[in-house]
């Protein structure tokens, strides 16, 4: 197709009145309504919203890549370099994907063939409407992962996408985006599955890119910081529908939504808490707690929690190497205080938490409430168990879908003998009230829940045993924004009230710092700082923890966009040759207990 | 990789004992007596014995079962009650014959399988989809000895395309080959139809098509291999079911394998032929099984082999 080159005044990508429709057993769901907007080129736009709100069927409407058969664009147009997108045929729309539209896409780890080479992944998208001979194509490949900061990219060429880290596969991913020299790159939320240093990286090489270029951007996210970081022009959508359209600052200084304002309140923004001893929610500490004395205050301690895995191989499959997941930890909970465990994936926070929870095998001393539970067999282990419970992250996975949901709150009472008949129904109801369900939601099952309801039924399925202790792993990480206040709320509302102790695991800095009493930062497997929630966040010692800390992005379009680092940081891996041993941070006091790793 | 494979040969010498121990006990405790067999129906009391002693039946067992065993470390399969003649001698004359059979088996599964599967896939919820899988289904649920049987009928009786039976040529080779890949035919369409329905969902299908490959592209380098990988894993237990299906099939078209031969030494109680053909086919099956997880990895470069 030949395509007339855009008047500087007109906008590259001139959308009007796009309407996608899909499929549904009760006929035609609306999920894009009428959404009219403009891009300009070599500027980013991003368009903002809660899930559901239908900002990734825009983008996918936009490549005419929706899930076939049950999605269509159903009206309006997509008018980019004086043609109707929504017009094209299939041949011209090949030719538009790649060549003048480039895609980034959510998941790294499953966007990638898994069964072919990234060299070849790459070089196909290089010569998809190009024909160069094999050698250029090469070529091309390494310059482009030059370009995306892959070190060693000669290597990476040969290598499988199972061998790469999330974040090298984003990059790649990127490099197969902008391999043809796209005018438009649309990002669905290119940075939600990674780690918040790895986004950093990723978002400011995204501007480089952008700039040297002069790429329009279209970004799919739900992270108000991302936005701030990255917006030219924002458009917040809800229930397929705009909310509001406008300049990022205006958005963020004056919205004139209701709606957005809302979005813009419920952001955990890190900082926010400075100068406060007290989570965010936090009662008063003489209402709720009476004083208890300091040698019954520690509910849990750790002392040299050690979790190692073996990896097997050879002919007896025997171990080859060694997984350094947990490196003696020692460390308490008090009562009634949430604790927060912090770090980058594979950095043991969650492997901590099972070891807890004693779903895994590990070494060192865990006593709960004053009892050991090392060496004990499984059924003296059972009533201390008992004062453990966890909720998980995922709330679509850890609720079995075949059962009721007040079966699977009433589950562990029955599991433990605590009750049954009228006095098990009336518990479960209580539980339902106190998480802020209706006692006859028990019956529904939990595909007809929401992901914030589900994760409220986790929670009253994780008290129905009264336990002294919640481990939280990333239980807010998949609820959208507002649902995630109003989730913490709860969790904080059942500390004031009963006084359990949370051990609070999260990537996401913002609502630790909302939620915590004291903070663990984690690094391969060991304590790199530990202390007060104000020691952490407004005195941070250790490099790691600054590194963190300054990782997260702040929804503040007005502070200093970051700048093109040049630097590639990669995770570490834990995996060890056997025989390794393990250095110990030795932790320092710096003063009021305010543990350094030296 | 070579260790791998070291271990697994040893794997497979333990199951191949397990498997001689089993099957020996089995025919031990036959009620049948060989020695009447090769005697004959008006032969004295006195001489079905003297039978007996000659061939070690009168023995305890285990002690039948190691001189057997001490036979089998020195490649010895033992004799023929009936024939007279080495059974290892019997399967090597019989063996080509049904590799053959076998091989055109499992050419008939794969390329009617994958093609149908595929088909399917891709006319998903259309008359052409439903079609392929009633076929399928019939394929996979009839008996493999009514299946020859019409196949004899419509295609030699009547059309007169192919031999009634026999061996020798490539036209004697294409109805048993049919018969015999037509269930695992069936197996490998409904399985490739519901894996390629799978990957065309996947986040990497629509990666591809972002880059503006043609259609065909993304079909043939992206969905199917990652189609086929769980067809693969299959090809190593379908030679289990071959070795069923060789007695039935073989016998139907008269084809001179060992499936034959098995089914002549069953009706005769000839236990040595029996105990032979059964170790060969044991060992078809562990083969075939270590070669499909051998091939996987090529395929799948996440599957290490350890």
């Amino acid at each position: 197709m030949t395509l007339t080159s855009v008047p500087p005044s007109e906008p590259l990508l001139s959308v009007r009145g796009l309407v996608t429709q899909v499929a549904t057993p009760r006929g035609a769901k609306t999920v894009v309504d009428g959404l009219s907007f403009d891009l300009d080129r070599g500027k980013t736009l991003c368009i903002a919203g809660e899930s559901g709100s239908g900002k990734s069927m825009t983008a996918l409407s936009l490549v005419q890549l929706l899930p076939q058969p049950m999605a269509r664009v159903a009206g309006g147009e997509a008018l980019f370099k004086g043609r109707d997108i929504f017009a094209l045929k299939d041949d011209d729309l090949r030719t538009l994907r790649g060549r003048e539209i480039g895609m980034i896409f959510q998941e790294p780890m499953t966007s990638l063939n898994p069964v072919l080479t990234i060299g070849r992944q790459l070089t196909e998208a290089i010569t998809a409407q190009r024909p160069m001979t094999r050698a250029e194509a090469t070529a091309e490949a390494l310059r482009l992962l030059d370009q995306v900061q892959i070190p060693d990219p000669s290597r990476r060429l040969k290598q499988y996408p199972h061998e790469l880290s999330g974040g090298m596969r984003q990059r790649v991913m990127i490099a197969i985006a902008l391999s043809q020299g796209p005018d438009i790159l649309i990002a669905d939320e290119p940075t939600t599955a990674l780690d918040v240093t790895v986004q950093a990286q990723i978002l400011s090489l995204i501007r480089h890119l952008q700039k040297e270029r002069g790429t329009a951007v279209i970004m799919i996210t739900h992270d108000m910081g991302v936005v701030a970081e990255m917006a030219d022009d924002v458009l917040v959508m809800k229930d397929g529908r705009m909310v509001e359209h406008g300049p990022v600052r205006a958005i963020f200084d004056a919205p004139r939504e209701a709606y957005t304002r809302m979005l813009l309140d419920a952001v955990p923004k890190l900082g926010e808490m400075r100068g406060t001893d007290r989570p965010k929610r936090a009662a008063a500490p003489s209402a709720a707690l009476p004083a208890i004395k300091p040698a019954k205050d520690v509910i849990v301690d750790v002392a040299d929690l050690t979790v190692r895995f073996d990896i097997k191989g050879g002919i007896l499959q025997r171990p080859v190497s060694r997984v350094h997941a947990v490196e003696g930890l020692t460390f308490s909970i008090r009562r009634g205080e949430t604790l927060a465990l912090v770090g980058e994936s594979g950095c043991g926070k969650s492997t901590t938490g099972k070891a807890l929870m004693n779903l895994i095998p590990w070494s060192g001393s865990i006593r709960v409430d004053g009892r050991e539970t090392s060496g004990l067999s499984r059924r003296a282990m059972k009533p201390v168990l008992r004062d453990v419970q966890m909720v998980f992250q995922d709330p679509y996975a850890s609720l079995d879908p075949r059962f009721r949901v007040g079966d699977l709150v009433a589950e562990p009472l029955v599991i433990h003998g605590i009750a049954s008949g009228s006095e098990l129904k009336d518990r479960v109801e209580y539980l339902f009230r106190r998480v802020g369900l209706s006692p006859e939601q028990a019956n529904r099952y939990p595909h007809e829940f929401s992901g914030g309801q589900r994760q409220r039924i986790s929670i009253a399925r994780a008290l129905s045993l009264s336990p002294k202790v919640i481990i939280a792993d990333e239980s807010v990480s998949a609820l959208d924004v507002s649902i995630q206040a109003q989730v913490l709320d709860l969790l904080q509302d059942i500390q004031n009230e009963t006084g359990i102790s949370y051990l609070f695991i999260s990537h996401d800095m913002a609502v630790v710092e909302q939620i915590s009493h004291r903070v663990a930062v984690m690094y391969m497997g060991q304590f790199v700082e530990l202390g007060t929630r104000r020691q952490i966040f407004e005195d941070p010692k250790h490099a790691y923890t600054r590194q963190l800390l300054a990782a997260v992005p702040v929804p503040d379009p007005r502070r200093e966009r970051r700048l093109y680092d040049a630097n590639v940081r990669e995770i570490k891996s834990p995996i060890r040759p056997l025989g390794f041993v393990p250095q110990y941070n030795a932790l320092e006091d710096a003063g009021d207990g305010h543990l350094v790793a030296g | 990789m070579i260790s791998y494979v070291a271990r697994r040969l040893l794997q497979s010498v333990l199951i191949l004992v397990g498997i001689s121990v089993v099957t020996f006990v089995l025919l031990y405790l036959l009620p049948a007596d060989p020695a009447r067999q090769i005697a004959g129906r008006s032969a004295t009391a006195e001489t079905v014995a003297n039978i007996r002693t000659q061939l070690g039946l009168d023995l305890p067992f285990h002690e039948q079962y190691l001189r057997y065993a001490k036979g089998l470390l020195q490649g010895d399969l033992g004799r023929s009650y009936l024939q007279k003649t080495e059974v290892s001698t019997l399967i090597a004359s019989r063996l080509p014959a049904s590799l053959l059979l076998m091989a055109g088996a499992i050419t008939c599964e794969l390329v009617l399988g994958l093609a149908m599967g595929l088909i399917a896939a891709l006319k998903r919820g259309s008359a052409v989809d439903n079609g392929l899988m009633l076929a399928s289904f019939v394929g996979v649920s009839a008996p493999q000895f009514v299946i020859g049987i019409m196949m004899l009928y419509v295609f030699s009786v009547v059309l007169g395309w192919f031999p009634i039976g026999g061996y020798g040529t490539f036209s004697h080779l294409v109805l048993p080959s049919l018969t015999l890949g037509i269930l695992g035919a069936g197996w490998y369409a409904r399985m490739m139809r519901s894996s390629m329905i799978d990957v065309l969902r996947q986040d990497y299908i629509r990666t591809a098509r972002s880059k503006g490959l043609k259609g065909r592209t993304v079909l043939f380098r992206h969905a199917l291999p990652n189609a086929v990988l769980p067809v693969i894993a299959m090809i190593g237990i379908d030679i289990g079911l071959f070795m069923s299906g060789i007695v039935v099939v073989e016998s139907v078209f008269g084809w001179p394998g060992i499936g034959q031969l098995a089914w002549q030494a069953i009706q005769r109680v000839d236990i040595p032929i029996i105990m032979g053909v059964t170790l060969v086919s044991a060992c078809a099956i562990v083969i075939g099984n270590l070669v499909a997880d051998l091939i996987a990895p090529f395929i799948d470069p996440r599957i290490k082999l350890r």
